[in-house]
C-alpha cells in the first residue's frame, strides 16, 4: 500500500485538512441533540423563556452553517485529492506498462491490463475519496452517539449500545450471505451476454440449423436462472431496511418504557429522551454508510492488488547502448539458442543455430506451434533467448539500444492490427514524419496504393482495428507500414493470408526486388518460400531442414510432406 | 410535444409487460400506504409517551406502557409491510427484467442475418443486457421510490398539519429550499457527469486499443506516442472528473444543511409553541391552539430530521427515468425489428438437389451493384468450384443460397420448386453449411455436433465426429465429448472447423455448402479437412468456395466470379482452353 502514497503527495495538505473539516461537521453534528434537549429542558420547562429558546435556536443555525461549509471544503478536497491521485495512479500505470515487454505483456494479456487500468483504478481512486469523505466521520458519529447516550444516562446508554452491536451483526450478516450470490449474478450476466453474442456471430449458422428453438431455450434456461439467483438476492437484501429499522425502534420502545421510570425518579428529563431518540437515528444511518465502506474496502483492496500485480512486473528485457551497426557483418546470426515462454518450462525453440546473410530472402515453415513465429521475435529483440546468443550485424542483440535495433527492422506482426486515424497516421508509425512519397512508394510495394488512393488517400480515416478496411485491405497496409522506414530486415508473419494468389505473387515480387533488404518470409503455404535463398522447415521448436526448396525437396521428409499436401493438386 | 407522446407510448408498452404481475403492483401499492402510514404513526405515540412523563413522580405510567405497547406495534407493523413491499417490488422487477430479456433475444433469433451483419454485436448485447436492467432500475424499482416518497411527504404534512398547522405552514413554506437545493445538484451532477462518461469513454477507447495492440506499439517503438495521449485525455478525465464527483458530493451535507434548517425552525418553534401553551391552549389574536406538549415536539423533530430524504430520492428517481425511458427505447427497438419471413406453402418429399438461379440481381446497397442478372444451372450431386479474387461476391452468393439475403429480383429453384414459396427453416434443412470461420457455441463439443440434430444419440455424434475425423483431438481434450469449448481449451482453428464438418455429417443433408479455409492451418489438419470434405460431398450437390486447386480440378463446374457476376462457368479444361480471367488466375497462383 506503501507506494501509493507517493500519488497522493500532492494532495497531502488537501486530505489533512478535508477529514478534519469533516470531523469538525460530525462534532456539530453530535451537538446539535444537546443543544434541542437544552432548549426543552431549561428553555421551556426551566423558565429559561423564549430568548434562552431563540439563542438556542440560533446556534443550532449557526451550527448547521459552520457544519455545511466544513462538509463543502472537505467534499471538495476529496474529489480533487482523489481525482487527482486517481489521475496519477493512472498515468504511472499506464508508463509502467509501456515499459514491460512481451515476455510480461503474455502474463497479464490485454484484456486484464485494460481492467486493470480502468476499473481498477477507479475503485481505488473512489476509496480514497471516502477516506477522506467518510471514514473519519462515520465511526465518529455512530461511536459518539453511543457514549453520549451513556453520558446522559448509563442504563439507557447500554441499551443504545447493544441496539448498534446488534444492526452491527445484522448489517455483517446480511452482506457476508449476500455477497457470493452477488458475485454468481455477474457470472450469469455474463452467460446471457455471451449467449446473445454467439446468436450475433453465428447468426448464420443458427439459421442454417434452423436452431431459433434450440437457442431460445438456451437463453430460457440463462433467463430463469439468472431469474432465480436474483429472487434469492432480493430476498436477502429486503431484510436489510426493515430488519434494521425495527431493531433501532424496537430499542426506543423499551427506552421509553424505562425512560417512564427514570423520568419519574427525577433522573431523566424529557429533552434527554428526544436527544437519544435522535441519536438512534444517526447510529443507524452512520452504521449504514459504515458497511457500504466495508464492502467498498474490500474491493479497493482487491484493485489494489491487481495494480500492484503490474508495478510489481518490470521487463526482462534491458536496454544496452550501441547504436553503430556493422552492414558488412551477416543480418542475422544464432548460435544454439533455447527459448521458453513464461510460465511453461516447455521449450519453444531448442538448439536453433542459423545464420541469414545480408540481403538474402529466407523462407520459414512448419506446422502450427512449431516454433516459426516465435524464432523471428527473438530477432528485434522482442523476447531474450532463455540461452543462447542472437546476434544482428554482427553484434549481440543485448548490446544495441533497443529502439535503434527495432529501427532496423520491419515486422508485420501475424493478424496485425492499424489503429485509429488515418492511413497517413498508421504509416507514421514505421516512420515518423514520413514524407508523402515514403508513404506512396511503401503503399506501392505493398500492392495498397490502388485502394488507399481509390478510398481516398492517405487522409483516409481508419477505424479502431482499421474495421473499415477488408482483411485483405488490412494486411497490406500492415505490411505497407513496416515498409514506410526502409528496413534493412523485413519480417512477415503469414502476413498474406487473407490475399489472393495474384496479389500475394505481386507483393512477393515487389519485395523481391527491394535493395539491401534481408527478408524473412513465414508462410502456410510452401508455393510463397519456394523461391527463397534459404528455406528452414520448423519442427518442435527445432530446424528439421534447411536449404534450397530442390534439396530440401529431396532431404527432407517433413518439407515434402508440406509440399505434396498442398500441392497435391498441382498435377 | 413529440417527445411526451414518445415517452407515453413506452410506457403504455411497458404496462404490458407489467400486466401479467398486477397483483405484485397492487401489493406493493398497499404496502407501500400501510408502511408509510405506519412510519408516520409510530412519533405521534412515542410523542404520546413523552407527554405522560411530566417530571419527577408526575408519570402517568399506565399511559407509558399502552402507548409504548402501540408504538412498538407500530413498529412490527412497518416493518412486516416494508419487508411485504420489498418482496412485491424484487419480484416484479426480476420478472420483468426476464420476460423483456427474453422478448428482445427472441426477436435477435427471429431477425434476418442483416440484422446482426449490420448492427455493432457490442451495442445490441448492451441492450439486451445492461439496458434492460436500467429499465428495471428507473421505472420500476423508481417508480416504488417515488410513490413511497411522495406519499412520506404528503402524509408527514398532513400529520403536521393535523397536530400544528402554523409550524407545518413554516415547514411548507421551507419545502421549496429542499426541492430547489435538490433539483440544483441533480441538474450539475447530470451536466458533470454526462460529460465525464464522454471523456472516460475517450479514455478507456484509447487503452483499450493501445493495450490491445501493445505489442505493435512496443515494436514500433510508439510507447511514447501513446503515453502521451494518455497523459493528455487523463488530464482532460481530471478536470471533469473532480467537478463531476464534487457536485455528486454536495448532495449529502446539502440535504444534512436543509435539514439542519428546518430542524431548527421546527424546534425553536416548537419550543415557543410548549411555553405558550403551557399547561392549556395558545390563542394567537382570533386563532386558538390546542396544547402544545413537548411529546409533540419530539414528534415534530423526528419528521424534520426525516424529512429531505424523500425529495432527494425523488429528484434521483427523476433522472433515472430518464436514462430508463431512454433504454426502454433502445430495447424496444430490438423487440420491434421485424423477423424474417418463414411462411411457404410448397414442399419437397425427397429432394434430390437440382438447383437452378434465374435472373437473380442483388446488392447490400441500393447504390452500388453488386450480382446482377445471375444465371446458374446445377444437377443433382454436382460439385460447384467458386473462384475468384477477394471480395468478388462468393460470400454473397451463398448467403443468397441460403436465403439470408432476400433476391432483389429474379428466383432461385430446387428441384423446379421455387426457393420463395418453401417454408425457411424447411428449405435451408435441405443445406449442410460450413464456413471458413467456424461458429462453435460455448458448450460442450457433444452439443456444439449435435447443431441441428435433435434427436441424435451419442453413438451417432460419435459415429459422425469419427467420420470427420475428430475423433484424434476429443479424445485429448479433458473431458472428450463433454468438454465445454471456452476460449481456454484449445482447439485449433482447424479442429473447429473439423468439428463444423462432423456437425454437418451428422444432419446429413442433401446439398453442402463450404468454405474452404485460406490459410492458418496446419498440414496435418489440413490434409483431414480435405479428407473430410470430399467424404462428405459424395452424393450430395455441393457448391465449395474453393482456395484448393485439388478441389477446383475436381469440379463439374467451376464458377467464375469477379466483382459480383459470374464471368466465365465451365469446367478446368474448358475454361483454360478459353485463356480468359480463369487462364489468368490460374496461372498467377502457381507462376510465384
Amino acid at each position: 500500500m506503501k507506494r501509493y502514497f507517493q500519488y497522493l503527495k500532492e494532495y497531502k495538505w488537501r486530505c489533512i485538512i478535508g477529514t478534519l473539516s469533516k470531523w469538525i461537521e460530525a462534532v456539530l453534528e453530535l451537538l446539535v441533540p444537546l443543544v434541542m434537549a437544552n432548549i426543552i429542558d431549561v428553555g421551556v420547562n426551566g423558565g429559561g423563556g423564549i430568548s434562552y429558546v431563540l439563542w438556542g435556536g440560533a446556534l443550532m443555525l449557526a451550527m448547521g452553517a459552520v457544519g455545511f461549509g466544513c462538509a463543502l471544503y472537505c467534499q471538495k478536497s476529496a474529489s480533487i485529492a482523489s481525482q487527482g491521485f486517481g489521475t496519477n495512479v493512472r498515468n504511472a500505470l499506464f508508463r509502467h506498462i509501456n515499459s514491460l515487454s512481451y515476455r510480461e505483456l503474455d502474463k497479464f494479456g490485454s484484456a486484464s491490463l485494460v481492467t486493470r487500468t480502468i476499473n481498477d483504478v477507479n475503485q481505488m481512486q473512489s476509496a480514497v475519496a471516502m477516506i477522506i469523505r467518510l471514514v473519519v466521520r462515520a465511526p465518529f458519529i455512530a461511536v459518539g452517539s453511543v457514549v453520549l447516550c451513556l453520558i446522559l444516562d448509563w442504563q439507557v446508554g447500554l441499551i443504545v449500545t447493544a441496539v448498534a452491536i446488534l444492526v452491527g451483526v445484522v448489517l455483517w450478516i446480511i452482506m457476508k450471505k449476500s455477497v457470493p450470490y452477488y458475485a454468481r449474478n455477474q457470472k450469469k450476466l455474463d452467460r446471457l451476454a455471451q449467449i446473445t453474442n454467439e446468436n450475433l456471430e453465428g447468426a448464420r449458422v443458427v439459421r442454417a440449423f434452423q436452431s431459433r428453438d434450440k437457442e431460445r431455450a438456451r437463453f430460457d434456461a440463462a433467463a430463469q436462472d439468472m431469474l432465480d439467483n436474483s429472487l434469492v438476492i432480493g430476498k436477502i437484501s429486503a431484510w436489510l431496511n426493515p430488519l434494521t429499522y425495527a431493531i433501532v425502534n424496537f430499542g426506543v420502545a423499551v427506552i421509553l418504557l424505562l425512560s417512564g421510570y427514570k423520568v419519574n425518579a427525577g433522573r431523566l428529563s424529557g429533552g434527554d429522551i428526544i436527544a437519544i431518540i435522535n441519536y438512534m437515528t444517526q447510529i443507524l444511518n452512520a452504521m449504514i454508510v459504515i458497511s457500504n465502506l466495508v464492502s467498498l474496502f474490500t474491493k479497493a483492496h482487491a484493485s489494489m492488488n491487481r495494480v500492484s500485480e503490474i508495478f510489481d512486473a518490470s521487463s526482462s528485457v534491458t536496454d544496452g547502448a550501441e547504436t553503430q551497426f556493422d552492414e558488412t557483418a551477416p543480418a542475422i546470426e544464432m548460435e544454439e539458442v533455447d527459448f521458453s515462454y513464461a510460465g511453461t518450462d516447455k521449450y519453444s525453440l531448442r538448439g536453433v543455430s542459423l545464420t541469414i546473410p545480408r540481403g538474402a530472402t529466407v523462407g520459414v515453415i512448419g506446422g502450427t506451434g512449431s516454433g516459426k513465429t516465435t524464432l523471428v521475435n527473438l530477432f528485434p529483440r522482442l523476447y531474450d533467448a532463455t540461452r543462447g546468443r542472437v546476434k544482428v550485424f554482427g553484434r549481440d542483440v543485448r548490446e544495441y539500444s533497443l529502439a535503434a535495433l527495432r529501427g532496423q527492422f520491419g515486422v508485420v506482426p501475424q493478424n496485425a492490427g492499424l489503429f485509429s486515424g488515418t492511413v497517413r497516421s498508421n504509416l507514421e508509425w514505421g516512420k515518423e514524419g514520413a514524407s508523402e512519397e515514403e508513404c506512396d512508394r511503401a503503399l506501392k510495394v505493398a500492392c495498397a496504393y490502388d485502394f488507399v488512393t481509390e478510398k481516398g488517400g492517405l487522409d483516409e480515416p481508419v477505424t479502431e482495428g482499421g474495421k473499415n478496411f477488408s482483411g485483405g485491405q488490412r494486411q497490406r497496409l500492415t505490411i505497407a507500414r513496416a515498409l514506410v522506414g526502409e528496413p534493412k530486415i523485413l519480417i512477415l508473419d503469414d502476413s498474406c493470408s487473407a490475399l489472393d494468389f495474384a496479389t500475394d505473387a505481386r507483393l512477393r515480387a515487389n519485395i523481391a526486388a527491394l535493395r539491401d533488404t534481408t527478408t524473412v518470409l513465414i508462410s502456410q503455404r510452401a508455393s510463397s518460400i519456394r523461391n527463397a535463398d534459404i528455406i528452414y522447415v520448423m519442427e518442435d521448436g527445432r530446424i528439421a531442414g534447411r536449404g534450397k526448396h530442390e534439396e530440401l525437396y529431396e532431404n527432407c521428409p517433413l518439407y515434402r510432406e508440406i509440399c505434396d499436401s498442398q500441392a497435391r493438386a498441382a498435377e | 410535444m413529440k417527445k411526451k407522446g414518445l415517452k407515453r407510448g413506452l410506457t403504455a408498452r411497458l404496462l404490458v409487460y407489467v400486466r401479467p404481475y398486477r397483483a405484485f403492483v397492487i401489493g406493493a401499492a398497499v404496502c407501500s400506504l400501510f408502511y408509510v402510514a405506519f412510519v408516520l404513526l409510530g412519533p405521534v405515540l412515542y410523542g404520546w409517551a413523552i407527554d405522560a412523563m411530566i417530571g419527577a413522580g408526575e408519570v402517568d405510567f399506565g399511559k407509558v406502557f399502552s402507548m409504548s405497547a402501540g408504538f412498538a406495534l407500530c413498529v412490527l407493523l412497518a416493518f412486516v409491510s416494508q419487508k411485504l413491499l420489498n418482496n412485491f417490488v424484487n419480484a416484479l422487477c426480476y420478472k420483468l427484467v426476464r420476460d423483456l430479456r427474453k422478448d428482445a433475444f427472441y426477436s435477435l433469433t427471429a431477425a434476418p442475418v442483416k440484422y446482426a451483419d449490420t448492427h455493432a454485436q457490442g451495442d445490441v448485447m448492451a441492450r439486451v443486457v445492461n439496458d434492460v436492467d436500467i429499465i428495471s432500475d428507473g421505472l420500476l424499482q423508481g417508480v416504488a421510490q417515488l410513490f413511497t416518497g411522495v406519499a412520506t411527504i404528503l402524509g408527514t404534512l398532513v400529520v403536521m398539519f393535523v397536530i400544528n398547522y402554523i409550524i407545518a405552514l413554516v415547514v411548507v413554506v421551507l419545502t421549496p429550499l429542499s426541492l430547489f437545493v435538490a433539483a440544483f445538484i441533480t441538474r450539475r451532477t447530470f451536466k458533470n457527469f454526462s460529460a465525464q462518461v464522454k471523456v472516460q469513454g475517450r479514455l478507456a477507447a484509447h487503452t483499450k486499443e493501445m493495450l490491445a495492440g501493445q505489442k505493435t506499439v512496443v515494436l514500433f517503438g510508439q510507447e511514447a506516442q501513446s503515453q502521451k495521449k494518455f497523459e493528455q485525455i487523463d488530464a482532460e478525465l481530471y478536470e471533469i472528473g473532480w467537478r463531476a464527483q464534487f457536485s455528486s458530493a454536495l448532495t449529502n451535507p446539502s440535504t444534512r444543511f436543509v435539514n439542519a434548517v428546518i430542524y431548527a425552525f421546527v424546534g425553536v418553534l416548537g419550543a415557543v409553541f410548549c411555553l405558550q401553551s403551557a399547561g392549556g391552549s395558545l390563542v394567537l389574536g382570533k386563532m386558538v391552539l390546542t396544547g402544545f406538549t413537548t411529546g409533540m415536539l419530539a414528534v415534530f423533530l423526528s419528521y424534520a430530521n426525516q424529512y429531505t430524504k424523500p425529495f432527494n430520492e425523488v429528484s434521483n428517481v427523476v433522472t433515472q427515468m430518464q436514462n430508463a425511458y431512454a433504454s426502454a427505447a433502445r430495447v424496444f427497438e430490438v423487440i420491434d425489428e421485424p423477423a424474417e419471413n418463414t411462411q411457404g406453402t410448397r414442399h419437397i418429399e425427397k429432394v434430390r438437389g437440382d438447383i437452378r438461379i434465374e435472373h437473380a440481381s442483388f446488392s447490400y446497397d441500393p447504390d452500388q451493384k453488386l450480382i446482377e442478372d445471375l444465371n446458374i444451372d446445377v444437377k443433382a450431386g454436382s460439385k460447384i468450384a467458386i473462384v475468384g479474387p477477394t471480395g468478388c461476391g462468393k460470400t454473397t452468393l451463398i448467403n443468397l443460397l441460403m436465403r439470408f439475403y432476400d433476391l432483389k429480383s429474379g428466383s432461385i429453384f430446387v428441384d423446379g420448386v421455387n426457393a420463395k414459396d418453401i417454408p425457411l427453416d424447411e428449405y435451408r434443412r435441405m443445406f449442410g453449411m460450413v464456413l471458413q470461420e467456424s461458429f462453435l457455441a460455448n458448450e460442450t463439443v457433444a452439443w456444439n455436433i449435435a447443431y441441428g440434430s435433435e434427436h441424435a444419440t451419442r453413438a451417432e455424434i460419435e459415429a459422425a465426429a469419427k467420420a470427420a475425423y475428430c475423433d484424434f483431438f476429443i479424445g485429448n481434450l479433458e473431458h472428450g465429448y463433454d468438454t465445454v469449448l471456452s476460449s481456454n481449451v484449445s482447439v485449433s482453428q482447424g479442429e473447429r472447423q473439423l468439428l463444423c464438418i462432423a456437425r454437418v455429417m451428422l444432419s446429413d443433408p442433401p446439398m453442402l455448402i463450404l468454405d474452404e479455409a485460406t490459410s492458418n492451418i496446419d498440414t496435418m489438419t489440413e490434409m483431414r479437412i480435405q479428407k473430410a470434405f470430399r467424404k462428405i460431398m459424395q452424393g450430395r450437390t455441393s457448391f465449395i468456395v474453393a482456395h484448393r486447386l485439388s478441389t477446383i480440378l475436381d469440379a463439374d463446374l467451376i464458377l467464375v466470379m469477379n466483382k459480383g457476376s459470374v464471368i466465365e462457368q465451365g469446367t478446368h479444361a474448358q475454361l483454360m482452353e478459353k485463356k480468359g480471367f480463369y487462364y489468368n488466375l490460374y496461372n498467377s497462383q502457381f507462376a510465384g
